[in-house]
């Protein structure tokens, strides 16, 4: 699919630059369909100059000349008899014609071979259209069918829900159904439940008045002596006086238990106001005084903070006992203001809270999106200049493109310029290897001066035990503290030689390292540079006879 | 922990006087009184039948043995041996029989319910109370003795009628929009009656003792209702059991529901402990044992022992399948009570037959579940603390406290099935009864803690 289409798209574009691409592509590409076509006129050529050969004898040569004459004139060619001189070939213009013809020849060929490609092309072009046609015939002759099918699941789902909603429906009807049924079946079981019951309370009368009226001897107690009541007292007799007594007594005990549930209540009530106090103090307490009041007045008025001072008084007294309406109704309202406010603190202090946590974020964002402001504009700025930048460029390299590119002359002028980088190149290396030598130089002079000066050092440390020697032995019975006095002091004479020493060192060596990348352009060199010099660095002390005093130095500087 | 020895017991006759001095029981035909504390027999009669029922006096003076069988109710005074007497209810015949509160009347219900004879001990006076209703709890009388509500049954309507128990004066009557009154049952303050309905329909009434009516509950309709109830002590909650398998805790201001509890298969809170009770075989060590094997590890050789679990929750518990073609289906709560504190309900459900359910009534929320190898038959609580025994038809009594629990082997010889238990009033010592056994179980004074 991919080759003929990319095939195709240069014989679409009339660009003549494209179709010299293309041809010259074609030259290139030796495909076998080019060679097949290529070779395809030989063999008719030869047939043709066996024709040839038939047309043209002896005999009828100036026939066939004039034959040729004529068809040549006709086709537009010069004639190829000399006009002045009548039957005489004209030489040159039959090699001219001949000339032309044979181009003429090799054009159409050429023109034959393309147009055969592009019949190809169009053929393998019509075959594929063809199979893309059928597929997707095919295809649509599927997804007929699927649809068609889906269809008929849509349909049989649906009269499957319709049927479904039928069943429910009739479940539904059922349960209803059901449920009448049990409810008269309880209505006729409770009827004749009544019924039975009456017949069984006949039964029972009956019964009650035969046992209970023949006089039944053995119903009867029998006991040995009748003992005396459990509180000591006689029975009394049934009066109305006991009737009404009991009736009190009854009252009294309900009296009683309701009062203890009151009891009960007020205890809780009075636990429940003790919390609700406590709770009222400590939301005072915790509310700010200065901002309470003024918002009480704002919001209330002068009458309620009156009262509200009121039910303050009665705090302090005993207006927890008393469960007034009006009071309990004030007590509330304050409460309730005073959640409110606390509320309201909270709140505040919430947002508050809030604020300053998303404060930071907040200002920041302000402040990144004016940053992005900025930042957008001046990325935009960029991106226009960028885009002035490639435009020209693109002129540029049209215009180079356009100018007659040859191959050569490319090659040649990127020799140039890579000669000249090359010199450039060879230039700096050799600078640099110059520096290098100075830097080796230099590094030997300080290798030097580091072992004169180890050797020196030596050389102080020898004298100096001997002039300790010297001094020990001289004053042996002296104290000792002149003794700490003078070590010191020499030692502070060699360190201070040492970090003068050291300093210089130490100054000289930033300087060199500085001065490698302003003499360096480019900042390849400048890191080979660095990455040299670190190298020759660490290779030194490495070869140097006493590394150890070197670092010393070095230590002694950085102190 | 000790125990006594066995005695014969005949119906799960055995207990003990409300004054706890004496455990009274019978064998048969014969009622034996023992001292409570020593078991020595301090009387022995004789009565006319095997005895059926047995009830002390409230002054713990008088026992009635009722023989329904033969109409006939004996009463047996303990301080006068020699005295006796019998009331026969002769062809009406005889279906309960109890004590008036004040223990010189007793309260005789005739056969097919025709009326409730009142016999009283210190006079000749016979008081008869008609048309008592046919019911499972029938007659209530309050705490304190004062007032007994009796539940009527009259032109096919619901009525209560309340008496004064000093002089049997008819206080109040007054009909119940109940459709057929199953129970009813004082609070113990005596203020407040409630009367549940059949099971048929959830429906509980609470009544005032002046007969208003203060409140009416329904949970649900149509499927069965309510099974078992049980007022807290301090009469501040109601708590109603009912066959689906919930308990519903009703508060004494409002008479509205505060919670309800289920009782699923599965328990799933982490908060909740589950003690699983786990046989373990008994480890007699061999050089240990000597021929003949003392009685007592005779008796425990053959008997598996077994200890408390506590088990991972989520834990689910053994359930059974009621059958659903049969009348009173095993399901719901069947079995409720309140400690003595009011701190704690304990609940079985009768599909979950081998689980004891304890809620913590300050949180309202399930505080242990007891898991038994064997359908519990019975609990009681401890009177004095939060202590409860648990029996399961063998013979291990359980002891669940807030501190935990422990199963105790009966070291007894034979076949000992604990059906049922009773509690002395001292919460010192209980009974445990079985079909045809009984023992004593001391607990110790330091366990008591």
């Amino acid at each position: 699919m991919g080759d003929w289409k990319t095939i195709t798209v240069p014989v679409l574009s009339s660009d003549s630059k494209n179709i010299f691409q293309y041809t010259s592509e074609k030259k290139i590409s030796p495909s076998s369909m080019n060679s097949q076509v290529l070779r395809l006129p030989l063999p008719s050529s030869k047939s043709m100059h066996g024709f040839f050969s038939a047309f043209c004898t002896e005999e009828n040569i100036e026939q066939s000349i004039s034959y040729l004459d004529r068809e040549l004139t006709t086709l537009g060619f010069p004639s190829i008899y000399a006009e002045s001189k009548g039957k005489e070939l004209n030489l040159i213009s039959i090699i001219n014609c001949m000339n032309e013809l044979l181009v003429l020849q090799h054009k159409n060929l050429r023109a034959q071979e393309e147009i055969e490609l592009q019949h190809l092309k169009l053929g393998s072009d019509m075959e594929h259209l063809q199979n893309c046609y059928t597929k997707l015939k095919e295809q649509l002759e599927l997804s007929k069918r699927e649809i068609v099918g889906l269809q008929e699941r849509d349909r049989q789902l649906q009269s499957k829900n319709r049927n479904l909603h039928q069943l429910l429906k009739n479940e539904k009807d059922e349960v209803q159904k059901l449920q009448n049924i049990i409810s008269s079946r309880a209505t006729q079981y409770n009827h004749d439940m009544k019924r039975k019951e009456r017949e069984y309370n006949k039964l029972k009368e009956r019964l009650h008045q035969l046992v209970m009226n023949k006089k039944d001897k053995k119903i009867a107690m029998e006991v040995l002596n009748y003992v005396g009541r459990a509180d000591g007292k006689r029975g009394a007799w049934r009066t109305d006086k006991t009737e009404a007594r009991n009736e009190e007594e009854m009252y009294k005990v309900l009296l009683s238990d309701y009062e203890q549930r009151q009891k009960q209540l007020l205890v809780e009530n009075a636990e429940l106001k003790k919390v609700l106090q406590q709770m009222k103090k400590e939301i005072i307490s915790l509310l700010p005084p200065q901002k309470q009041k003024p918002k009480e007045r704002s919001e209330d008025g002068p009458v309620l903070s009156d009262l509200e001072e009121d039910i303050g008084e009665l705090n302090k007294e005993n207006m927890w006992e008393l469960s007034c309406e009006t009071v309990r109704e004030q007590l509330t309202n304050s409460i309730r203001k005073q959640w409110r406010m606390l509320k309201n603190h909270v709140e505040k202090l919430d947002n508050q809270v809030s604020r300053v946590r998303s404060g930071a974020l907040n200002e920041k964002d302000v402040i990144s999106r004016e940053d992005h402001e900025l930042e957008t504009e001046k990325l935009e700025l960029e991106i226009q200049q960028c885009k002035e930048m490639i435009r020209t460029q693109q002129q540029l390299l049209q215009q180079q493109l356009m100018s007659p590119c040859d191959d050569d002359t490319t090659l040649i002028l990127q020799d140039c310029y890579l000669l000249e980088e090359r010199e450039r190149l060879q230039e700096e290396w050799r600078l640099f290897r110059e520096q290098k030598k100075n830097f080796e130089k230099e590094r030997r002079s300080f290798t030097e001066a580091a072992i004169r000066l180890g050797l020196e050092r030596k050389a102080f440390e020898e004298d100096r035990g001997t002039w300790l020697k010297q001094q020990f032995l001289s004053m042996s019975t002296d104290c000792k503290h002149s003794e700490n006095m003078t070590a010191p002091s020499a030692f502070l004479g060699s360190s201070d030689q040492d970090n003068r020493l050291a300093i210089s060192t130490s100054q000289r060596k930033p300087h060199c390292m500085l001065s490698v990348p302003v003499s360096a352009e480019s900042c390849q060199t400048s890191q080979y540079l660095t990455h040299n010099s670190s190298s020759a660095a660490s290779k030194t002390p490495a070869g140097d006879s006493k590394p150890n005093q070197w670092v010393e130095s070095d230590k002694e500087a950085a102190e | 922990m000790d125990f006594s020895e066995l005695f014969k017991l005949s119906g799960l006759l055995g207990r003990f006087s409300p004054d706890g001095k004496c455990l009274a029981s019978c064998v048969q035909f014969r009622l034996v009184v023992r001292d409570a504390s020593t078991l020595q027999v301090l009387q022995l009669y004789t009565c006319l039948d095997q005895i059926q029922y047995i009830e002390w006096s409230s002054d713990s003076l008088f026992i009635l043995c009722a023989m329904y069988k033969r109409g006939i109710v004996q009463v047996w005074s303990l301080e006068q041996p020699d005295w006796h007497c019998k009331i026969d209810e002769g062809s009406a015949g005889l279906v309960a029989s109890c004590w008036s509160p004040d223990g010189r009347h007793i309260l005789n219900t005739t056969e097919f319910h025709l009326r409730i004879t009142v016999w009283s001990l210190c006079t000749k006076s016979v008081s008869y109370i008609k048309y008592p209703k046919a019911c499972q709890q029938g007659i209530a009388f309050t705490k304190d003795g004062r007032y007994m509500a009796v539940a009527e049954r009259r032109d096919c309507k619901d009525f209560i009628s309340i008496f004064v128990c000093s002089d049997w004066q008819l206080l109040r009557h007054f009909d119940t929009e109940t459709q057929d009154l199953f129970g009813i049952e004082w609070a113990p303050n005596g203020c407040v009656l409630a009367v549940w309905d059949t099971c048929l329909e959830y429906k509980i009434l609470l009544y005032s003792l002046d007969g208003r009516l203060l409140s009416t509950y329904r949970a649900y309709e149509w499927s069965l209702g309510i099974k078992s109830i049980a007022w807290s002590p301090s009469s501040q909650f109601l708590a109603i059991g009912s066959y689906d398998e919930k308990v519903r805790i009703l508060n004494h201001v409002t008479w509205k529901k505060i919670t309800e509890f289920e009782h699923p298969a599965t328990v799933a809170n982490t908060k909740t402990i589950v003690y699983k009770e786990v046989e373990k075989s008994p480890s007699v060590e061999t050089e240990r044992l000597s021929f003949p094997p003392p009685r007592a590890l005779a008796g425990s050789l053959f008997s598996t022992q077994s200890k408390y679990d506590v088990s991972q929750v989520p834990v689910s518990l053994q359930c059974i399948k009621p059958v659903a073609d049969r009348a009173n289906p095993k399901m719901g709560i069947g079995m409720l009570a309140f400690s003595p504190d009011n701190c704690f309900l304990a609940t079985k459900n009768d599909n979950i037959p081998n689980a004891v359910w304890i809620w913590d009534i300050q949180k309202l929320k399930l505080f242990v579940v007891l898991e038994q190898l064997c359908a519990v038959q019975s609990f009681q609580w401890d009177p004095r603390q939060p202590r409860l025994a648990v029996c399961t038809g063998n013979s291990k009594v359980y002891l669940w406290s807030p501190a935990g629990c422990v199963a105790v082997q009966v070291p007894l010889e034979g076949d000992f099935q604990i059906v049922s238990l009773s509690w002395h009033a001292s919460g010192d010592s209980m009974a445990l009864l079985g079909k045809d056994n009984f023992c004593m179980c001391y607990l110790e004074r330091e366990e008591v803690k």
